[in-house]
């Protein structure tokens, strides 16, 4: 298969313009200036069927043009690189060795909408990453691919690197753009939508670092070509960064609308020491885990929908049967309620409720009433909150509580974990006793 | 506006100044520059207080009023700012700060075991510093890392698939 996102992945020294322009790269901008208008390019990626990679999976054709639409002037483009949502690494792959595909795809989206300015905003967990886009946007500068007079076209787009400061909300799109403003990463009320009023009030698209890796392949080929790649429904390739009870962790660049079963047992080896699978997060740890009879499911947006799961970041979390799911939900619930912004009271309450009430089940200081208060504060969270913070986190839950009952219940009746032997859990053996 | 090639804007090491005055006209030229990247003066805040807390090394009630002196933000939308992040000092920690990651993929391959682990040789927790003030303790959210779990970070090096065998070793490097 035809990598897309990854390609000249395996030259060391892919992040080096140079490189990159060897691959290919830097032709698309230089064909949709000199040979498509702005129009032409919205309409190519709505063509393509391009779905945002953050999570949501907007139409990023349709994005654009909504902001196009919009005569406030200037217009900003922000990558969104606060690659966040637990288990999620791909966007690091990007970021770390292949920088030049994310500001070409920039630079592409500035074109199209006549934007001035950009930003990417870069999670501070990463900050390695901010030195290699600084020296990729100043190899970009020195190429003329950047600045004042790009490919002496009149066409000007400035870029630069804007660091977050450790906090998960920042990767929904109206609290990321407070954070760039300079303010609490709290999330905005919707609408005005960032596409009409954004960054400084100003129309915004803010667009997942993969999104924007995907744009030079749909302008250097056509849309169609990009959309025979994946599903009807689901065009294009996806990074599936998978972690976990599998033998081969990693990054992997497969077309959308992949079963699960292949991605865990053909691409990454299969279940660590010949386990079984207890079940799958297949999106990030906000999305509702599966079950393993749900191992055929396809991953695309359609189908994981259908499974009453999401697609998300496409961070898949791989669980044997060694892990405690009440353990595991413990802990992802001190995510959520450390990582509530605090703005909206079902959210902020709510997830601090159920944090407590599952130590106690994991504690094994729990009665039976304890089980309906929880689920009881997770259907008052549901539905409720400002964003999807508090939403996934009551989500997950409830799915976590109906899949995986018979665990809770253990716990709370025997005041342990029902996980056989958990000196046998694989952080408790050292390296050799792996292998 | 913000036409300013602002390319390569990594902040050239402030360097070690010799008293508190020059800390600050340090401070206000480097706010300056950081100012031209933004269409409003106010987004300078981030990068300023970053600014701040390299020079610093944690941002002190001083620096704060510092800081919303050379940005024009009042300094309780300052402090609200710099609580929210959870990245941003504003208490002295230690030489090294190593931030563990316990999130769920980093659980699953043992995380917590390297917690205790930090605990009984370093009698350290979450947010405390060593008597000796060789090393703090962050416990953080997902690092981005899950394939090579469970990871941590101390300073800015990043450190990949830590057991019991070579945490030890690893943190011998930091003195």
């Amino acid at each position: 298969m035809k990598n897309v996102i990854l390609r000249n992945i395996e030259n060391p020294n892919s992040h080096r313009i140079e490189e990159y322009i060897k691959a290919g790269g830097y032709f698309a901008i230089e064909h949709a200036v000199n040979e498509m208008t702005p129009r032409d390019i919205i309409d190519d990626i709505k063509k393509s069927g391009l779905r945002g990679r953050g999570g949501a999976g907007f139409l990023t054709g349709t994005k654009w043009q909504f902001a196009s639409l919009d005569p406030k002037f200037p217009k900003y483009i922000v990558c969104n690189a606060d690659e966040g949502e637990p288990g999620t690494f791909k966007d690091r792959v990007i970021l770390e060795r292949n920088p030049h595909q994310l500001i070409e795809g920039m630079v592409i989206a500035a074109y199209a909408l006549q934007s001035i300015r950009g930003y990417i905003y870069v999670r501070a967990e990463y900050p390695h990453v901010e030195k290699i886009l600084n020296e990729a946007i100043k190899e970009a500068y020195d190429k003329g691919f950047l600045g004042n007079d790009i490919m002496s076209k009149h066409f000007r787009f400035n870029l630069s690197v804007h660091r977050g400061a450790g906090a998960y909300i920042c990767g929904e799109e109206t609290a990321l753009i407070n954070s760039l403003e300079g303010r609490r990463g709290e999330p905005r009320i919707k609408p005005p939508f960032p596409v009409n009023a954004g960054a400084w009030a100003k129309p915004t698209i803010v667009n997942n670092v993969e999104t924007f890796a995907n744009i030079p392949y749909i302008i250097e080929t056509s849309p169609k070509a990009y959309s025979f790649l994946g599903t009807k429904d689901s065009p294009g390739t996806k990074l599936f960064c998978v972690s976990g009870a599998v033998n081969n962790p990693g990054v992997y660049e497969l077309p959308l609308g992949t079963p699960l079963r292949e991605i865990i047992y053909e691409h990454c080896g299969g279940i660590r020491g010949g386990r079984a699978l207890k079940g799958v997060i297949p999106g990030g740890l906000s999305t509702s885990i599966l079950t393993p009879d749900k191992i055929d499911c396809p991953m695309d947006f359609a189908n994981l929908s259908k499974h009453g799961s999401m697609l998300g970041s496409g961070a898949i979390i791989v669980l044997d049967d060694t892990t405690c799911i009440v353990k595991i939900y413990e802990r992802a619930m001190r995510f959520f309620e450390h990582e509530s912004c605090g703005k909206c009271t079902p959210c902020r309450e709510g997830t601090g409720w159920m944090r407590t009430i599952l130590g106690r089940i994991e504690d094994g200081m729990a009665d039976m009433e304890d089980l309906a208060t929880l689920e009881d504060a997770a259907l008052n969270v549901a539905g409720k909150t400002f964003c999807p913070l508090g939403e996934g986190a009551a989500h997950v839950l409830l799915s976590a509580m109906k899949h995986y009952r018979g665990e809770f219940e253990y716990h709370v009746k025997y005041k342990k974990c029902e996980v056989t032997d958990p000196s046998q859990r694989w952080g408790h053996l050292s390296m050799g006793e792996l292998d | 506006m913000d036409t300013m090639r602002c390319a390569a804007d990594t902040p050239a090491p402030l360097g070690a100044a010799k008293d508190g005055a020059s800390e600050s006209a340090m401070l206000k030229d480097k706010i300056k520059v950081l100012k031209k990247l933004y269409p409003h003066a106010r987004s300078v805040l981030l990068p300023a207080l970053y600014a701040a807390q390299q020079l610093y090394g944690w941002l002190s009630e001083d620096a704060l009023e510092e800081v919303s002196r050379l940005t024009g933000v009042s300094p309780a939308e300052v402090k609200g700012v710099v609580t929210f992040y959870s990245l941003f000092k504003t208490r002295p920690l230690g030489r090294n700060v190593i931030y563990l990651c316990t999130n769920v993929a980093c659980l699953i391959m043992g995380a917590d075991t390297l917690e205790d682990f930090l605990h009984n040789t370093y009698s350290l927790s979450n947010g405390e510093t060593t008597a000796d003030g060789r090393f703090s303790l962050v416990i953080m959210e997902c690092i981005g890392a899950c394939d090579k779990a469970p990871a941590m970070l101390v300073n800015d090096d990043c450190h990949f698939n830590i057991s019991m065998d070579n945490i030890r070793e690893i943190l011998d490097n930091y003195k």
